[in-house]
């Protein structure tokens, strides 16, 4: 479950977002999209309690975010699962290790670490490649080794910021089926997205921000022009840091 | 937990090799550190010994008589000497005594210098044996009060001296140590800066996944105390050896010179290695605390 209440964030000058409230039930698939610089990245990184809200409340998982003390903050990212569109896998590690490593970090023993990889290496469809090492996959095999990683730890809720960015056509719809699957097992899914097809085609919740508000939040399609939408690319992930050229 | 430690050697491990040329760098200097560490404390250790020896030859005071001084009144200064707790020994020494011995001594070869002496120019004396060189002042502070005395003679000046000597070098040892410690931790925290560099995508995605922070610095903890202990393993491994040379030619050449000789090998080596060790694991430890502070914050 997510919830924000009138929250604001800004940057010395820059409006990140503008008294947002939201509700994201468990079990619900939400997309999130607007332009560059609306807010999105923002929006995932107060979730994630990698920015501090400067007003308003946050309440993730029934953890209260905004008051929760640092120490917890990995807790609460334990009940998160997180995938980027650049992948973030570990290259030096195969595909089994890569997932593993999520395990190793909570603290599991190596008995449950090989229960568990094998398991979610299956349910994203990848189990024959688990020796592997990312540069040997293709775009849409790592992604869906980033999802088991997402995944292993059983979150309730699935974040996925641009997913497909990186993706042909073929292989995004790979990965939202993939993605819908898992809400159907009960993991909330929230997905960042500029890909107007997708949205249009699943018919969920959409939810719009632009200038830090909340445009719009309803079931249906991606709500803007296909030329807006081109324009919706070349966004900064990850705070700003770095730029993604399609 | 258990996992967790496992995991944190093997990684540390990993890291150690995988930035081979910055860990040996950093266990060079170490061990460099802790050589010039080494030699400045068997000196020390083994000049204060030898102080200590000499310490014991000169725990005596000596109380020289007026020659109308009679052997009564002595007896009583005696008495009074005995009764304090920082008199080991009392004795009264006859000047022709004194002289016998003196001549015996120092003279053996040609006492007959002395024969044409009309008068014996020693004194009668009282020797006192002190429990501890310390106490020689206070037993020398009552031995003034006592009527019929020429001087008194006792030798805390010299061994202070020989005291404050010990005393500066260790205090430059010690200054030396601080300023050696300081250089071999920025050296270490500058190895460990890379590897945090090298794996800040790895420590990115550690922190997504919910990694606590000692979590993310206990390879990085340990890749400092492993660099420490291979250092001060190598820095003992090369002190044994330097130091029971230097202590096989001591005996040889110059052990006349000391009554006792120097420290044993063993009882060195092996104190220092306990030395060398904590040292090796703080450094390292506090090198690589020093290299993540900035990078893991959050
Ligand atoms: N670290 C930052 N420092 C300053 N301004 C930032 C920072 N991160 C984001 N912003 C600004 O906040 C606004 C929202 O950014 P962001 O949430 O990244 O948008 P989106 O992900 O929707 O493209 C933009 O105007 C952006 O320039
Ligand atoms: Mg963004």
């Amino acid at each position: 479950m997510i919830k924000f209440e009138n929250v604001t964030k800004n940057y010395d000058t820059n409006v990140g977002l503008e008294d947002v409230s939201i509700n994201i039930d468990k079990g619900n698939f939400v997309f999130l999209v607007g332009p560059s610089g609306a807010g999105k990245s923002t929006f995932i990184r107060l979730i994630l309690k990698e920015l501090e809200p400067d007003k308003g409340n946050i309440c993730i998982n029934g953890m209260q975010v905004n008051t929760l003390p640092n120490r917890l903050i990995p807790q609460l990212r334990r009940s998160i699962g997180i995938v980027f569109q650049d992948f973030r896998l570990l290259p030096n590690k195969t595909v089994f290790e890569n997932v593993a490593f999520a395990m190793e970090i909570t603290h599991q023993s190596a008995r449950n670490i090989r229960r568990q990889v094998p398991q979610v290496l299956s349910l994203v469809g990848i189990s024959n490649k688990a020796n592997m090492y990312p540069n040997q996959l293709a775009g849409g095999e790592q992604q869906r080794v980033a999802i088991a990683r997402a995944l292993v730890n059983n979150p309730t809720v699935l974040i996925a910021d641009e997913p497909t960015g990186n993706l042909d056509p073929d292989n995004s719809w790979e990965i939202m089926r993939l993605l819908e699957q898992i809400n159907i097992r009960g993991t909330t899914v929230l997905m960042v997205t500029h890909a107007k097809d997708i949205v249009d085609k699943m018919n969920k919740r959409v939810i719009a921000i632009e200038n830090g508000r909340i445009v719009r939040d309803e079931y249906g399609d991606y709500g803007y022009k296909e030329e807006d939408a081109r324009l919706h690319t070349g966004d900064y992930i990850g705070g700003g840091y770095r730029k993604y050229v399609k | 937990m258990l996992n967790s430690l496992k995991y944190t050697i093997k990684e540390a491990f990993m890291q150690v090799f995988r930035n081979a040329a910055m860990s040996i760098a950093s266990i060079f200097s170490i061990t460099a550190m802790l050589l010039i560490l080494g030699i400045f404390f068997t000196i020390t250790v083994n000049i204060s010994l030898a102080i200590e020896n000499v310490k014991d030859d000169f725990d005596t005071v000596s109380i020289h008589l007026l020659d109308e001084t009679t052997y009564e009144s002595a007896s009583t200064m005696i008495l009074q000497l005995e009764g304090m707790s920082e008199v080991e020994d009392v004795h009264y020494l006859d000047k022709d005594v004194a002289l016998e011995q003196w001549t015996n001594d120092k003279f053996a070869d040609n006492a007959d210098i002395f024969d044409g002496l009309a008068k014996n120019p020693l004194p009668n004396s009282i020797e006192i044996t002190v429990t501890e060189l310390e106490s020689a002042e206070k037993v020398a502070e009552v031995a003034k009060t006592f009527d019929g005395i020429e001087k008194i003679n006792y030798y805390k000046e010299s061994v202070d001296k020989l005291l404050k000597i010990t005393e500066s070098l260790r205090t430059g040892m010690m200054i030396t140590m601080g300023f050696l410690v300081l250089i071999s931790i920025l050296v270490v925290s500058n190895t460990i800066k890379l590897t945090v560099f090298a794996r800040h995508k790895e420590i990115e995605i550690m922190k997504y996944v919910g990694a606590t922070n000692w979590f993310i610095r206990g390879p990085f903890l340990t890749e400092g105390i492993i660099i420490g202990i291979i250092s001060a393993l190598l820095s003992s491994g090369i002190v044994t050896l330097i130091y029971s040379r230097v202590v096989k030619a001591f005996s040889m050449d110059v052990s006349w010179l000391l009554d006792t000789g120097p420290v044993p090998v063993g009882f060195m080596t092996f104190n220092l290695a306990w030395i060398f060790l904590a040292l090796g694991i703080s450094i390292g430890a506090c090198g690589s605390i020093v290299s993540m502070r900035r990078f893991l914050d959050t």
